[in-house]
């Protein structure tokens, strides 16, 4: 076991866990935080992607030792139920979810994108969510929602 | 005593919340004497569990309590339930906690599947609320003394025309309506209705988006352990030897377990589960005997098992006189392959588990659970808890019993299992490989008066109820048997769902060959047979109308009497600009239509295919789909549902495939099982509802699924000539032009 120190969602947090253990285990099980989800362990559906220094990662493939001080943005950082963030808001007026287990680490992905081209095109979003996989066939919603997401941003200095 | 009150768990649950089981004696409307108020069968499934009081419970301080046999697997059921138990209670959706299924708490509604939870929860709770309410408008006159109709009513209270109120709980004060319920009340008429049929954001969406505890997956409960299975590397694998103290020694481990070929680990940890788990995969021997068919083509595999044959339609007489063509269509094993793998947690404490699991059936599942485990029913209680979608009969049940062993053999803490992606990809129940046979004759004037269909399946249906359809329960030292699977009874069948065209046929003959025993587990996924029955049919009814020199639509119109059946038809042909359709180079049109189960909701769709002959890219730029599902409770629900449908059976259609040899399955990750991503789906999909106020409720999971592989397979014709009979029209395929 080794101590770790991770900033999450703006947040510090000390981590007593094994240099092996990928961010995802530690996000859900040290830190008690649900949004990114065990998929694949492969690097292949992206269900457990997170931003890390802003870029988007498949949190299962990154051992908590190479974190670093890179900051780590999870869906629990963009808002809350209550207080939803604008892609939250994106997604739930677009109801772009069925069972939802994708959905985080879709947002994660589209996240990344918007920090960087907060007015990508159509074709950009696409492009960009390739990663990513949904097996609900939910995919026409999350394109409308990161749309809307993107479209509600100001285009410049955004902070969806 | 009805079923649901022989579990002695809900009993106490009933007695704990001072329940009375006391029957109203207050007017004609609810009075209720021995005679059955309504012979014959009770409508949805209050013909399993009559008793208002099972659906609806209101409590004194006027909090509302509706509960659901069904259970959410992402298809927004709850949502819509909550809409019509709101609708007729007349209460806002947002103060109704919704209870679904769990073994101690709600109806037992089997399972929740085949798109049937808004025709039978759905119904039960509409009559369940409409009689609550009726009990109600009662009571209030009464404490008024006035006329019910001098009353109004807003969100779960009475008012009097001087002011006086009563809520709904002060009136019932704590008493439960121990009534059955009496389907011959009258419900709300769809014109007045403000919340059922409107536009209603999902209850389950916040939490998903926001990375609130939504899934099973997220569970955490104090003390709780983890539990990982080491699979057989295939399917006959025997285990000759295999290290169990090195692993023991690892850290974090806790134990080690070893029953016949189950093998597992339980650690402090997940991820030194996971690691465990996979030393421990790496330090047991394996014979591996050839146990899979040597040739895996899908026309001869399924063709050589044997087959019980099964009529299922004759009518009218064979042989009439005309030209006769014939096609044979296959598909192949396929996946559910859920996104987030199988998950449950167990507990053990003084000798009763709990179950924390996504399954379909947590009734059924409880009882193969019992059977496992040599234990009374009554020791287990199953808690539904959403997990990620399942498409139908995935591993959720068999993860459930991997959780039920690790908690039996580390009492008392909360075992958590999850597969891993290569286990649910290679060990979940398939949805099988099906070959279908078709032969008409067209009359001089094309209209098809002679019809053979022939439809080989092995099982669609292998789910539990009994411990051998548990796969942990097949690999113990002392396994039990799988049960001999049996077709379902048409009109909805299995392999055979939809293999009756819903078209109006004189002469025609339907034969279900039932195939019970092949040497890979397969089971229902999404619209069963239904999925290649219609891509058959409604493939083959392009071939002939091409053979009739018929435009395909006016070709189905032609066999069509069912008005809602036209009307779907001409509404997504319309919506799609059928007639004025340009074909440009590359691209193509196809159309499908069917019923599903020639009993639900009908869908017909419409698309547009761009096809690159030298590359074998197939890109859908745009699908149009009409839907008459009945009364339409939740708009966008629905159009949510078929979207999906028609994204999931593109997938299955252009891209998937089960691969194996004789030995083992090669498919087991998304690299080797490749599934639909965003550059494939569609650019655009339209959705038009037909609804239908007052007509029974059609669910709409699986409506679009048959209809959509059928008409890629037509837009593909439309756009370069070639005609694909075999499952899944993949990039090998279209190059190599068969």
């Amino acid at each position: 076991m080794t101590t770790y120190h991770l900033r999450v969602n703006g947040r510090d947090h000390a981590v007593d866990t094994d240099p092996d253990t990928p961010l995802l285990y530690v996000l859900r099980n040290d830190l008690g935080l649900n949004g990114a989800k065990f998929g694949c362990g492969l690097g292949q559906c992206g269900a457990c992607t997170v931003t890390l220094g802003g870029e988007s990662v498949m949190s299962c493939l990154v051992p908590v030792s190479v974190v670093g001080e890179r900051p780590v943005g999870t869906v629990e950082g963009l808002g809350t139920a209550q207080a939803p963030g604008a892609l939250q808001q994106a997604f739930i007026a677009e109801q772009a979810a069925q069972c939802g287990y994708c959905i985080a680490g879709m947002m994660m992905r589209a996240q990344s994108l918007l920090e960087k081209n907060p007015k990508p095109s159509d074709a950009e979003i696409r492009k960009h969510m390739m990663p990513n996989l949904c097996r609900c066939g939910t995919h026409m919603r999350i394109l409308r929602a990161v749309r809307r997401a993107a479209d509600a941003l100001p285009a410049k200095g955004a902070k969806a | 005593m009805t079923r649901a009150l022989e579990n002695p768990s809900r009993r106490r649950l009933l007695a704990a919340a001072g329940s009375l089981t006391m029957v109203f004696t207050i007017g004609p409307a609810w009075s209720q004497d021995e005679t059955p108020l309504n012979k014959g069968k009770l409508p949805g499934s209050l013909e399993k569990e009559p008793w208002l009081d099972a659906w609806i419970r209101i409590d004194a301080d006027n909090r509302v309590t509706v509960f659901t046999g069904k259970a959410e697997l992402g298809q927004g059921i709850k949502t819509a339930l909550l809409q019509v138990a709101a609708e007729e209670l007349q209460v806002a959706p947002g103060r109704i906690t919704l209870v679904t299924a769990d073994t101690a708490r709600t109806p037992n509604e089997g399972y929740t599947a085949g798109s049937h939870s808004m025709q039978d929860s759905g119904t039960a709770l509409r009559h369940a609320a409409a009689q609550m309410r009726t009990v109600l408008a009662g009571l209030a006159a009464r404490r008024f003394g006035i006329g019910a109709p001098a009353m109004t009513s807003r969100d779960g209270v009475f008012q009097a025309p001087d002011g006086r109120r009563a809520t709904y709980g002060e009136l019932l004060a704590g008493q439960q309506l121990h009534l059955k319920v009496d389907p011959s009340l009258p419900v709300r008429a769809p014109a007045g209705h403000t919340i059922a049929g409107k536009a209603l954001q999902r209850v389950d969406i916040p939490a998903k988006v926001t990375g609130g505890p939504a899934y099973v997956q997220d569970l955490r409960l104090p003390g709780m352990v983890h539990g990982r299975v080491v699979r057989p590397p295939t399917p006959g694998a025997r285990l000759l030897e295999v290290d169990m103290a090195a692993v023991a020694r690892l850290p974090g481990v806790l134990k080690v377990v070893r029953d016949g070929r189950f093998l597992a680990v339980i650690a402090d940890g997940e991820y030194r589960a996971v690691k465990a788990a996979a030393a421990l995969a790496r330090v047991a021997r394996w014979d591996l005997p050839p146990t899979l068919p040597a040739d895996t083509r899908p026309a001869p595999m399924v063709r050589a098992w044997p087959a019980k044959s099964n009529p299922i339609l004759e009518r009218g007489v064979p042989g009439s006189a005309g030209r006769s063509f014939t096609a044979s269509y296959t598909k192949p094993f396929q996946l559910h392959a859920s996104i987030g793998p199988s998950c449950a947690v167990a507990q053990l404490v003084k000798g009763q588990f709990t179950v924390w699991t996504h399954s379909q059936g947590v009734y059924p599942l409880r009882d193969a659970l019992a059977e496992l485990l040599g234990v009374d029913k009554a020791a287990i209680r199953c808690i539904h808890t959403e997990g990620s979608g399942c498409y139908g009969h995935n591993a959720a049940d068999d993860v459930a019993a991997d959780a039920v062993l690790l908690a039996r053999a580390w009492p008392g803490k909360p075992v958590r299992v999850q597969w891993m992606r290569e286990d649910e990809h290679g060990w979940e129940p398939f949805g099988p490989a099906m070959l279908t046979g078709v032969r008409a004759t067209l009359d001089g004037a094309g209209k098809i008066v002679d019809w053979q269909y022939d439809v080989w399946s092995p099982p669609h249906n292998t789910r539990p109820g009994k411990a051998g359809n548990l796969l942990a329960a097949t690999h113990l030292d002392k396994p039990f048997k799988p049960d001999t699977p049996t077709p379902s009874p048409q009109p909805e069948g299995s392999g055979d769902r939809n293999a009756i065209p819903y078209y109006v046929l004189p002469n025609a003959r339907v034969v279900h060959q039932f195939q019970d025993t092949i040497p890979l587990r397969s089971s229902a996924l999404r619209s069963l047979g239904a999925y290649c029955n219609v891509f058959s049919i409604e493939s083959f009814m392009d071939e002939l109308a091409q053979a009739a020199g018929v435009d395909p639509l006016a070709f189905r119109m032609r066999n069509l009497a069912d008005p809602r059946a036209v009307e779907v038809v001409r509404t997504a042909a319309k919506k799609f600009g059928w007639d004025g359709y340009r074909k440009t180079p590359r691209r193509g049109r196809g159309f499908a239509f069917a019923r599903y189960k020639n009993l639900a909701a009908f869908c017909a769709i419409a698309l547009e295919v761009e096809v690159a002959r030298e590359t074998g890219m197939v890109r859908i730029t745009r699908a149009v789909a009409a839907v008459d599902c009945g009364e339409v409770v939740n708009p966008d629900g629905v159009r949510n549902q078929i979207e999906g449908g028609i994204i999931q059976s593109a997938s299955w259609t252009l891209l998937e495939r089960v691969r194996f040899d004789e030995r083992q399955i090669l498919t087991r990750d998304w690299a080797q099982y490749p599934i639909l991503r965003f550059n494939q789906v569609p650019e655009r999909i339209e959705v038009d509802l037909i609804d239908r106020p007052g007509q029974p409720f059609l669910g709409t999971g699986e409506a679009s699924q048959g209809p959509t592989a059928a008409a890629i397979a037509n837009a593909i014709a439309d756009a370069c000539g070639l005609r694909l009979r075999d499952l899944p029209l993949d990039r090998a395929r279209l190059r190599a032009g068969r």
